[in-house]
Formats: structure tokens, sequence, C-alpha cells
């Protein structure tokens, strides 16, 4: 394999970390990645897409400033020109990031702070989601949510979910470790107890249907902004 | 009206438009926003069944004539809720005023209600234009756009002590319904524009206000429902969510009306089309029709019956805006049928 072409595959690799923040999926997959070119000395030059010209621009921030900082990260990669295409901020954007001068000085006077809070306050939505997507089969399978109480990471047989679960609560500083409970507050790291857990449940199923219908939505808005497939992009199951 | 199987369904469509968004309304040195909203909305379009799809140009500037075969000949409208949004920044004499749709409006006595919108942002000119508009074209509701930019501004929350002074003025004026939208910029843009946590405040401090959040809060389902539980006062505005996932995503469709239906419940949902970014006729016969897939994932959601469609289809809107409906649509006895218990499902 040319250099060029594993260079490539390891951008697109290193890209798959990058996750839309409201979504909870790689912008590869989600067909964010528009085009990624590495040349033979290591420039490498990534181009990203949404599905409308007025995304949210805090969101697609974080995007574009994550994506930068994985492809800079990479030893072989001399040079990285990461930019966001067809969006009513592109200019505030791809400027911002181009300089790392943060959140609040790339719109200076619209914004006052990073976006630090907004970041955590989705992750805390993704331990919601993946906590039904780890739960809803063993609830489904006939489980007794007051069963779920007393469970903890250990106790779960092991799931991509359950990974992936694992990994939103490092990520908000909560315990992972196998003898921690497996339904707790986000926001607190409390364990759920008592009559709180059908409510907790419920929350956590609303949550992930809500992130499901927006990437549905999302989905379908960027197939019919491009006709072409974006680099790492994976077809939606429905 | 719409007539399927024998049963009859009042139809108000609580969420439309009557637009200028062509390039003859771009306002100069802003083209590529007015250009980039029509064009985002057009994708939107494009979630509805293949054959009900406009081209750009007729989506851009479509004629009274379309909307009144769209809505009315073909839709089954019987009442139409015009809910106005400026963005005078971008469209020059407006994307969907006031004025525009009381022009059209004010030709078929009984059609449409004519609400308008204000702007916190306007000062004490936009209170006597709010004014004016309410004793012109007897507005009962506001539509509030929240992402609308304005001088510099990119946004505001109902929170706001403007937006408070605004709400007064309007509750005193007589209006009754806030029309909320939520859109992707807010001042400061580090914030989450779509959250709906304002509307939760404001919907405790003027109970005598309803609000209904359109589009369910979407992209915020999650929080939007958590918020309509607790109060009394706040309505599900299903613009977006028939008219984007019953045919696009049919199992996020069901999954989400399930949701709906459990938190919120189907006495305070109401159904807009989005017209002209979605034709009713397709959403009206397909809702009837609807159903959860016969599949386990969602025997734990309320089940939705004839009474509950009539409902959301138009007997819950017509109690907000105090439209007449004959008889022979009101539901059996005259009286909305009880509200299933809602059970959590997990129990």
């Amino acid at each position: 394999m040319p250099a060029a072409v594993a260079q490539r595959s390891r951008v697109l690799t290193a890209l798959d970390a990058v996750r839309d923040p409201e979504l909870d999926e790689p912008i590869t997959t989600l067909g964010f990645v528009s085009s990624c070119v590495v040349s033979a000395a290591g420039d490498v030059v990534v181009r990203l897409r949404l599905p409308t010209y007025f995304c949210a621009p805090n969101f697609a921030f974080l995007m574009v400033a994550d994506a930068y900082d994985v492809v800079a990260a990479l030893p072989e990669v001399r040079h990285a020109d990461v930019a966001l295409e067809d969006h009513f901020a592109s200019a505030a954007i791809n400027a911002g990031v181009a300089a790392r001068a943060g959140f609040a000085v790339s719109f200076e006077g619209e914004a006052v702070g990073e976006l630090d809070e907004l970041r955590r306050t989705f992750i805390t939505k993704a331990v919601l989601a993946g906590t039904d997507q780890v739960c809803r089969p063993l609830l489904a399978a006939g489980l007794d949510p007051a069963a779920l109480t007393t469970m903890t990471l250990g106790n779960m047989p092991p799931s991509a979910q359950l990974e992936r679960l694992c990994r939103r609560r490092a990520e908000l500083g909560l315990r992972t470790d196998p003898a921690a409970p497996l339904l707790v507050d986000p926001g607190t790291g409390e364990p759920i107890t008592g009559a709180t857990v059908s409510l907790h449940l419920g929350k956590a199923r609303l949550t992930r249907v809500g992130i499901e219908a927006n990437t549905g939505i999302c989905r379908g808005m960027l197939r019919h902004r491009y006709a072409t497939t974006g680099a790492g992009e994976e077809e939606d199951e429905e | 009206m719409y007539e399927k199987d024998g049963e009859k369904y009042f139809v108000v469509d609580s969420h439309m438009h009557f637009w200028n968004a062509g390039p003859d309304n771009w306002v100069p040195g802003a083209e590529q926003y007015a250009k980039g909203w029509i064009e985002c909305f057009h994708a939107y379009q494009s979630l509805a069944p293949k054959e009900t799809h406009w081209p750009i140009e007729k989506f851009m500037s479509y004629t009274e004539e379309d909307l009144m075969k769209d809505v009315f000949e073909d839709g089954y409208v019987d009442v139409a809720i015009f809910q106005p949004t400026y963005l005078k920044e971008w469209y020059k004499e407006g994307f969907n005023t006031t004025e525009k749709n009381a022009a059209l409006g004010e030709k078929h006595p009984g059609m449409f209600v004519h609400n308008t919108r204000f702007d916190p942002r306007d000062g004490d000119v936009g209170l006597e234009d709010l004014k004016a508009n309410v004793d012109r074209y007897g507005s009962r509701g506001v539509k509030l756009y929240t992402a609308e930019w304005n001088a510099g501004s990119r946004g505001y929350k109902l929170t706001d002590t403007a937006a408070y002074r605004y709400l007064e003025k309007a509750q005193e004026l007589g209006i009754k319904n806030i029309h909320v939208h939520k859109g992707p910029t807010i001042w400061p843009l580090d914030k989450d524009a779509f959250d709906v946590s304002d509307v939760d405040h404001a919907a405790t401090d003027f109970p005598e206000l309803n609000f209904i959040v359109e589009h369910v809060g979407l992209p915020r389902i999650e929080d939007f429902c958590f918020m309509a539980t607790q109060e009394p006062n706040v309505y599900a505005g299903l613009s977006v969510v028939i008219g984007g996932l019953m045919a696009a995503r049919p199992r996020f469709f069901a999954k989400v009306m399930g949701e709906l239906l459990f938190w919120v419940g189907e006495d305070k949902m109401t159904f807009g089309s989005d017209y002209a970014i979605w034709e009713p006729k397709w959403q009206v016969e397909g809702f009837v029709d609807w159903d959860f897939p016969d599949d386990e994932a969602y025997s734990d959601y309320p089940r939705l019956g004839t009474a509950g469609k009539k409902k959301i289809l138009g007997l819950n809107a017509a109690k907000l805006y105090d439209i007449k409906v004959p008889d022979e649509l009101q539901l059996d006895h005259g009286q909305p049928a009880a509200q299933d218990d809602a059970k959590l499902v997990t129990q």
C-alpha cells in the first residue's frame, strides 16, 4: 500500500473518534467528512459538511475543532487543514479553529464562554441513552426493573453497548469499575434507588428515542443536500 | 373535514405558512442567508413521500391558489392557523408576515386564524406593533421564533426581561396561545439554542397562557417531554413530527409518538402540517391510518384510538382557539374521552 493511502486510512480512523455531540455518532459514519486528502509529505486536507446551512454553530465548531485536534496529533501529519463547507458560520469557525482561538474569540460579541458545559450536557444525555441500550434487552427478557438498582457494571454481559456506555461515563468522570452501580444519575453519579428507577429508565428511553429521531432527520437532510457518500460513511438501518 | 371508515375528523392545521422566499424578496448582502434558509426548508420537504415533492422554484414562491388547493381543497383542513416568521434581516418584505397572511385570510372568512408574532428585542415600537396587529387582525396567538437575527443578536430566551414584558403585554391584549419555535442560534452562542427550559419558566409564571412548543422541541424532544409533564399549560405542536418522520422514518415516528402519548398525552398534542414544507393531505390520511408496528418494542406505549386522533387532528386546537366545531364532528356526547392513565413503561 502506498504510504499516502495508509496515512489516509489512519487519518480516517482518527476522525472516527470525533463525534457529533448531539447525535453521539462519529462524524465519519454520519457522512459529515466530505473529503480527506493526504499528500506523500504528510499534508492533510479534510473537508467537513453538515445536513443544513443553519446547523447550530456551537456544535459545528466542536466538530471542526475536534477533527483538527485528532488529525494534527498524528505523528506523521506535517500540516493539518480542516475546514467546514457550506455553512452560514464557516468563515468564523474555520478561522477560529485554524488559529486555535477558542469559541468565544471566534464569535466575538456573540458568545461569552467556551463550549465545555455544552459538551458535558450532551455526554450526560449520551449516558442516559446508553443506559437504555444496555438495559432494554434485559427488560424485554422480563427482568424486573427494580432488580437493575442492585446490579453493577460487572454484572452486565459484555457488549458493544456496554463498552460505549462505560466510555461515556468515563468522559463525565463517573465510575466505570466492575463494582460500580449500573444505574446512576449522570449529573451527580449517585446510584438510582427505590421507586425512582421507573422514572430513570423512562427518561433513558426517551433520551435515546430523541437522539435516534434527530439522527434520522439529519441523515435524511444530508442525503437531500449531497449526492455523494462521505468518507467513512455508513448507511443507517432504517 | 376528513372522512374514513365512517369516522369524520375535524381538521385544524395549527401551524402553516404563506411565505415569499424568492430571490425578488432577498435582502441585498444577505442573499446567502435567505437562500440557505429556504434550501434548508426544502430539504425537510425531501422527508415527505416522493410524489409530494416540489421543485425549489415553486417552493420559494408558491401562490394563493396553490395554498387554497393544497390545504383546503385537497388537504381536508377546516381551519388553518397562520404562524408568521419575519426574518426581515434576510427577506425584504419579511419571510412570512402577519400582513401577508391576513391579506389572503381576509378573502376567505372563517377559514384562517391570524396569529401574529413579536420580538422582545424590538423595544417599545414592537409593543405598539403587537397591539396594532391584535387590534387589526384579532390575533389570539403569537408565534415566537427565538433564533431570529436582530441587529447583531442571534436570538433570545423567553426568560429575558424584555420577553416577560412582551408576554405580559400579550396577555393584557387578550393573547391566549404562545407558539414557541426554537432554532439553531441564540445569544450567547455558546449556549444550547434549542434548550426549552425558558419555556418551562415562562409557563410557570404565565399560567393563563398556553405554550405550544412547535416540532415538540425537536431536537430536544426529551427535554420538552419531561417539561410538559410538569406544566399543565404546555402543549406539543406536531409539526415536523408527522411531516418529517411518519413517511421517512416510520419506526422512529412510532417511538416518538409513543413517548409523546406517554409523557404529554393525546389531550395536549396538536396537528400542524408546517405547509408549505409539507402538504397536509398525505399527513392527515397517513395519521388516521397510522398505528404502532406490531412489534414488542412498542407494546408498552399508550395506544392511540380514533378519539385521540380526532383530538390531535383538530379538536384540541379548536379548544385553544375557541373554533366552533360542528356537532357531528365532536367526539361522542360532545365530551373529550378521558385520557388513558399513563403507566410507566417499565412497570
